[in-house]
């Protein structure tokens, strides 16, 4: 590669390598800091929270990336962990079918809410929000009181560890963007997402395929949001209707997305940024633990760090010459 | 007439056609919906939504959301007891509505200077102001009983019959109303919400014109805390929850557009009174939580899809 196209990468993933290098010095300080160090078992915890919040906010990145918001992924998240606790159990190929149901549900709730983006005219964000209402109620039809089962094997297997070292949960995500995330990003489908949310109307004038973009990206989402509801049933090992947990991991992602690097305006990030802003996200709630910061003191320190980090973006605002360019 | 007609637009017209439809149905399935009674307690638990609504509209308006509606309803209505209880009753109405004031003129400084996306600067600001009640509940135990005057405010029926809280929202509602359609100030929200860029090389002090709106939403949602803890006597944690949904649902049934630039402050009541109209419909029929917001889910979508449709794309 030649030296200018490194360079132009390198501008380009500016948001991503922030977000690492700010997660591995709070991860660094977190291992030290930690009564017993960088074990396994600290690893793996660490690792089953932050996987969580890793998927839902993958999956909040490709609606955002398109120049929309996925209000529903929350509740999307909730639904499946719902519907994974009443069918994923009994007999292999029971758990098998019923992990394809989980999936397929979360995907059929994405496609829907893209099918009425795009075919309805209606705006994302509330377009989401009226439909994260309707799959909040599904998850309280599924599930009225929080209880359930799911296969316990399966659900030890994915929260501990591979060969007793490396956590499975993270394998799973490594999977996911090996298998879903880096394909799409590639395919044409995946690049046209990018297209539509950086000018819309520039990417149809160019033949670009909007709507099958938008409707991949919204359906995509919902899966992320299915694999992820499906993976807290294995850590909790049950489901629970809950509109906080959906409305938490819901504005979590966006906070996570952004972090990551990738513009609320669309068009520019990726699902990779995305990750390590839930990691850095979920690595503030650890160090107060490990620093014993009073309790008390603990929403308050993660709104200030929150807000700052959402801030970050504003050292733009000093940089720019032409007045005119902060209304782009 | 004809002149009437063309003055309300099509959004509205319908939204106020939906809610006469909840009441006609309703009133098939008891006819104590359609009793003056049932109407104006409707009309007293809308009066807390229309409050906040009142003050998220002016920032749907501008293009801009704020999500911080939750934590920002509970200040007003924790930092208002908690003022009763530090320097007597007659602060507390004031200081509750002017810490939700602060918190709202952060909100728009950090939207209008730092620009930062308002989705997210007011996410924080909200959990900060969580943070910030969190905190004040834990280190000691204030009073947190409302006086006398918040709850004869939210509660009462001074004239006619009529809920003071209504009263004040009308009183709101007026003022916005004037604001929006008398004088520059609405003129240039309207201008910022089509392009703020424009707007700006029009010689208008666009900052000045979005912090104003968000410390305006800020003052609407801690004075719905205020009159919420009076009306329940108390001001807790996490009472402003349930309201941030509806408030920007209720905005946008009523034809104000989510991007900013078009929208009427009568859509916006319409939208007020047929959410919270649909809500106790729902609740009167004894239908579960699920089924209901299940439903809620669908009006909305369905109500947008006959008028709330975009335009297509054409390069």
């Amino acid at each position: 590669m030649k030296a200018a196209d490194w360079k132009l990468r390198t501008s380009q993933g500016q948001g991503l390598l922030i977000a690492i290098a700010v997660f591995l010095l709070m991860f660094t300080l977190y291992v030290g800091n930690h009564p017993a160090g960088l074990t396994v078992p600290v690893a793996t915890t660490a690792a089953n929270k932050a996987v969580l919040l890793a998927l839902v906010a993958m999956a909040q990145t490709l609606p955002v990336l398109t120049g929309g918001l996925d209000l529903s992924v929350g509740m999307v998240f909730v639904m499946t962990n719902c519907l994974a606790s009443s069918i994923v159990s009994g007999e292999p190929w029971q758990v098998a079918l019923g992990i394809v149901v989980v999936l397929l549900a979360g995907a059929l709730a994405g496609f829907i809410n893209g099918a009425i983006v795009v075919y309805g005219r209606l705006q994302p964000i509330i377009t989401t929000l009226a439909t994260g209402a309707v799959y909040y109620g599904i998850a309280l039809l599924l599930r009225p009181v929080p209880g359930g089962d799911v296969q316990p094997d399966l659900a030890d297997f994915m929260t501990y560890t591979v060969f007793e070292v490396v956590p499975t949960s993270l394998v799973l995500l490594l999977a996911v963007v090996l298998i879903i995330w880096l394909p799409f990003r590639h395919s044409v489908v995946g690049r046209g997402c990018y297209a539509v949310g950086s000018a819309e109307g520039a990417a149809y004038m160019s033949g670009v395929a909007i709507d099958r973009s938008r409707l991949a990206a919204f359906t995509l989402a919902g899966l992320l949001a299915g694999v992820a509801g499906l993976m807290l049933t294995f850590v909790t090992f049950s489901g629970e209707a809950s509109a906080s947990i959906g409305g938490t991991y819901t504005l979590n992602s966006i906070a996570a997305v952004v972090i990551g690097g990738t513009s609320l305006y669309g068009g520019a990030g990726g699902a990779i940024g995305s990750i390590f802003g839930a990691f850095i996200l979920r690595t503030i709630d650890d160090l107060l633990f490990v620093f014993d910061l009073p309790p008390l003191w603990q929403p308050l320190f993660q709104g200030v760090v929150l807000l700052g980090a959402v801030s970050l973006g504003a050292a733009r605002v000093f940089r720019i010459k032409n007045r005119l360019e902060l209304f782009n | 007439m004809q002149a009437v007609l063309k003055r309300v637009d099509r959004p509205v017209a319908i939204a106020f056609g939906f809610i006469v439809v909840l009441l006609l149905a309703g009133s098939l399935y008891s006819s104590s919906f359609l009793s003056a009674n049932y109407l104006l307690q409707q009309l007293q638990v809308a009066a807390f939504l229309g409050l906040i609504a009142s003050g998220v509209m002016l920032v749907i308006l501008l293009g801009h959301i704020d999500l911080s509606i939750p934590w920002l309803v509970t200040v007003g209505g924790m930092m208002s007891t908690a003022a009763a209880g530090w320097w007597g009753p007659e602060w507390a109405i004031p200081f509750g509505v002017f810490c939700g004031l602060v918190f709202g003129i952060i909100n728009g400084l950090g939207v209008a200077i730092l620009r930062v996306p308002s989705m997210i600067f007011t996410l924080g600001i909200n959990a900060v102001a969580q943070g910030i009640m969190v905190l004040h509940t834990g280190g000691f135990a204030p009073q947190d009983h409302a006086t006398e005057l918040m709850h004869w405010l939210a509660v009462e029926r001074v004239l006619l019959g009529i809920p003071n809280a209504v009263f004040i929202w009308a009183l709101l509602g007026c003022a916005i109303v004037v604001m929006l359609q008398r004088t520059p100030l609405g003129r240039y929200i309207y201008a910022i919400g089509n392009r703020e860029g424009a707007t700006y090389l029009s010689g208008v002090n666009t900052k000045l014109i979005i912090i104003t709106c968000f410390a305006i939403s800020g003052m609407c949602s801690a004075l719905a805390g205020v009159l919420l803890a009076g009306y329940s006597n108390k001001g807790y944690q996490a009472m402003g929850d349930p309201y941030l949904l509806p408030a920007i649902a209720a905005v946008v049934l009523g034809g104000t557009h989510i991007l900013g630039g078009r929208g009427t402050y009568l859509g916006t009541v319409a939208g007020v009174v047929l959410i919270s109209l649909l809500a106790s419909i729902l609740s009167v029929m004894q239908m579960p939580e699920a089924g209901r917001q299940i439903i809620y889910g669908c009006v909305i979508v369905g109500m947008l899809m006959v008028y709330g449709r975009g335009q297509k794309v054409l390069g």
